[in-house]
């Protein structure tokens, strides 16, 4: 509907001269300033950001800024001093609402920590038994004819009552029943079970078990078994015509005869002489033995393997 | 005196929000995204005054908070002179009198201005992660600042409504 059209002039139909639309050159004016003070302002910003960009640090406009924010610097310290309340109390709330899913965070990773500190303390306590290990190899104290394999210690005797133990070789390392398995302290007892990874140790302190030994210095000769208490030994069959004395080294005896040899290699540490006693009636003596072997805490032992076996 | 005295208030509006801009809010972050007070003010006087009042006070904006932060001088005014003229022009036109224009505008406003601030920066060579700016502070940033919208336009609206003489006749003159 045409503006500008007077009611009475409309019904008489006369022609209504149609105003010129009011403030059209102003509106293109306005529209016009508009844009132009649009142009200069980006302009602005464009010169502003090419010469900041280019001038060193030191330059006019660095100069200009630095002049303004130290302006500016008391406003911001005052707005600061007033907020500071509201922004603690925020942080308060906050930290509130993370304290409980950051101490379950925490707690996970103390946990994982400290199986990480366990794994590391079990890593350093068997690379140092497997470095006395190499040492012991490397010695002229380790029988010759004999290869080894190095394991570990997978299952320990569930009870007093048995003296077994797991490791963690078999028949596919070369093991076979009847392996002697020493440390670097000494004897430790006899393959009883190979399976293809897996083997069974049946200790020195196990009542089945006898090993042939010697009195380092005086050479008198007997069996080693198993003595009364726990982890305990004792050397027997040693005649009274022969000595021996506290603190002596007793050893395999490895003896030889008529293409028969004992299980065990020559000169393999088993214990010292913890005390020697006779008395009329016995033939032997009554040796007790200190085992040189600390039967409870092995991690690592090494099976001695006939280096003359077919595998 | 309206002449001076709308400036001065709106001189005023944008001093106070870049200073709290610059040493409370760009401190307030919640889920990744802070606040940006500086445009929800720039968008109120927009719409409220106009796309020139909204490209200058853009640019004075920029520049307060380009020297108080030691930025690259230009580069907020330059994002924000455009912001304030687009806010402006939408107030004029499509968005005159509609209820919405004030969250259209904050959500877009804000959205641009991310784009644009990364794309300065990058262009400047300033070490700038897409990711951090888009993905990760973009949204939070949009819901934070139109959380924020309705009051600081309520707020602004009334402080550039204050000490003004309402527009149009006063009295009424009884002709012939």
């Amino acid at each position: 509907m045409p503006r500008n059209r007077d009611a009475r002039l409309a019904v008489l139909g006369s022609p209504v001269p149609r105003s010129r639309p009011a403030g059209y050159s102003s509106r293109s004016a306005t529209a016009l300033r508009r844009r132009l003070i649009v142009g200069v302002l980006v302009f602005v910003s464009i010169v502003l950001i090419t010469i900041y960009f280019r001038e060193p640090a030191g330059g006019s406009l660095h100069g200009i800024q630095s002049g303004g924010a130290t302006v500016l610097r008391p406003f911001e310290v005052g707005a600061q001093r007033v907020a500071q309340p509201f922004q603690d109390a925020y942080d308060w709330f906050a930290g509130l609402v993370h304290a409980r899913s950051q101490n379950a965070r925490l707690r996970r990773e103390v946990d994982v920590l400290s199986q990480q500190v366990i794994a590391n303390q079990n890593a350093a306590q068997e690379n140092g038994d497997l470095k006395r290990q190499l040492h012991y190899v490397g010695t002229p104290n380790f029988p010759s004819g004999y290869d080894y394999v190095s394991t570990r210690v997978i299952s320990r005797p569930p009870s007093e009552f048995q003296q077994q133990l797991g490791i963690s070789a078999g028949t596919s390392s070369g093991i076979r029943v009847n392996d002697p398995v020493v440390n670097e302290d000494g004897l430790v007892g006899l393959v009883t079970q190979a399976a293809r990874d897996t083997s069974e140790v049946t200790l020195l302190t196990d009542p089945t078990l006898k090993v042939s030994a010697l009195d380092f210095k005086t050479q008198a000769s007997g069996i080693v078994s198993h003595g009364q208490g726990r982890q305990t030994l004792i050397l027997d069959r040693v005649a009274k015509s022969q000595r021996v004395n506290p603190g002596d080294w007793i050893v395999t005896s490895g003896w030889k005869s008529q293409g028969l040899s004992s299980l065990y290699p020559k000169g393999i540490p088993v214990g010292v002489v913890a005390g020697a006693s006779q008395n009329d009636i016995d033939l032997y003596w009554q040796i007790q033995l200190r085992p040189r072997v600390d039967f409870g805490s092995l991690q690592n032992v090494i099976v001695l393997v006939p280096k003359n076996r077919q595998r | 005196m309206r002449v001076l005295v709308e400036p001065a208030k709106v001189a005023v509006l944008i001093f106070v929000a870049a200073i709290l801009q610059v040493t409370i809010f760009s401190s307030v972050e919640i889920l990744g995204g802070t606040p940006d007070v500086v445009l929800l003010t720039l968008m109120s006087v927009a719409l409220l005054r106009g796309s020139i009042y909204g490209a200058a006070a853009g640019f004075a904006a920029g520049l307060l908070v380009d020297t108080a932060n030691l930025a690259t001088l230009g580069v907020t005014s330059l994002l924000l002179t455009i912001a304030g003229y687009w806010i402006g022009r939408y107030g004029e036109t499509t968005g005159r009198d509609r209820a919405h224009a004030p969250y259209v505008s904050v959500a877009v406003a804000t959205i641009l201005v991310q784009f644009g601030a990364l794309f300065l920066h990058y262009m400047l060579g300033d070490p700038v992660s897409a990711r951090v700016a888009l993905v990760d502070a973009l949204a939070p940033k949009v819901a934070l600042n139109l959380l924020l919208t309705l009051p600081v336009y309520a707020l602004v609206r009334r402080v550039l409504a204050w000490a003004t003489e309402p527009e149009g006749a006063t009295e009424v003159q009884l002709l012939g």
